[in-house]
């Protein structure tokens, strides 16, 4: 993907109504009174919104004359989220190496504590210095 | 063990904070951040990517550097300076890549939280300017693009 079209998804995903209507778009097309419903918004507030996701390629138009359903858009947010996922799976992989570091260390320092106190014990062999 | 979750957040325009817990106390985990033989082991990036360099000169106006290498032989560097440093709860540096494909220098604080013998870790990466970031966005940078992820993610865990 060109990456002003990244941009262009990720800008038009900045925005909590945005990503709303995407959500409701994900479970089937609506028209743009049906969009606007559940969110106490004008239709043209809505239209705004809708403008943005549509020139960032995430929806498109039905061609059923009025009512001119939205749908979505699947692939730009495909190939978004594989740049998320590689993130992801980038930090995550270094943050599990760095538990078995840590595990690694903690086990070294149980050893050494184990073995001062071993050392601190009386020994059974020797004579113990009575009071 | 089961794995921590790692959360991403964007509290303003120009920072982004990643948080982890680890199951150490926080000395260790300080010193599993900052000591060299240990970094070389987990900060390692995607696979197949090793760090034969790894200097750390860990004081204040102390410099570090980090060098990977690919199977390829293909290397990516990037350093930094120490501004802050108070074991083992805060470390604040620069950090500046090579190639630059960050848009710039940013500012990277680390904090260590230490709660029952485990350790919260977030590292809060700040943009030198807005036209870094959005510098950073036109080359494409992953880092660049964290802002946004987090948001994509939350759509797409919604």
């Amino acid at each position: 993907m060109a990456v002003d079209q990244l941009s262009n998804t990720f800008a038009a995903l900045a925005d909590p109504t945005r990503r709303a209507i995407l959500a409701r778009l994900a479970t089937g097309e609506a028209s743009v009174a049906e969009l606007a419903e559940p969110f106490d918004m004008s239709q043209p507030a809505i239209s705004k919104h809708l403008k943005v996701l549509e020139r960032a390629g995430l929806i498109s138009r039905g061609r059923e004359a009025q009512r001119r359903p939205r749908r979505l858009e699947p692939r730009p947010l495909a190939e978004a989220t594989d740049w998320i996922e590689r993130y992801r799976k980038i930090w995550e992989a270094n943050f599990k190496r760095l538990d078995a570091v840590l595990q690694e260390l903690k086990h070294k320092q149980k050893k050494t504590i184990d073995a001062l106190l071993d050392e601190a014990k009386p020994k059974p062999n020797k004579k113990r210095r009575t009071r | 063990m089961k794995t921590a979750a790692l959360k991403v957040t964007t509290p303003s325009e120009r920072e982004l904070v990643m948080t982890r817990e680890f199951d150490a106390p926080r000395g260790m985990v300080f010193d599993a951040l900052t000591k060299p033989e240990l970094v070389q082991r987990w900060l390692l990036g995607p696979p197949g990517w090793t760090m034969p360099v790894c200097d750390i000169d860990l004081r204040v106006g102390g410099k570090y550097r980090y060098v990977w290498r690919n199977a390829d032989g293909r290397e990516m560097g990037m350093g930094g300076t120490f501004k802050e440093m108070v074991r083992p709860s805060r470390l604040v540096a620069t950090e500046s890549y090579d190639d630059h494909w960050t848009g710039g220098e940013t500012l990277v604080t680390t904090e260590l939280a230490e709660t029952r013998g485990k350790t919260t870790v977030s590292t809060t990466v700040r943009y030198a300017t807005g036209e870094a970031r959005d510098a950073a966005l036109k080359m494409g940078a992953t880092k660049g693009l964290e802002a946004s992820y987090v948001r994509l993610d939350e759509l797409l865990t919604a």
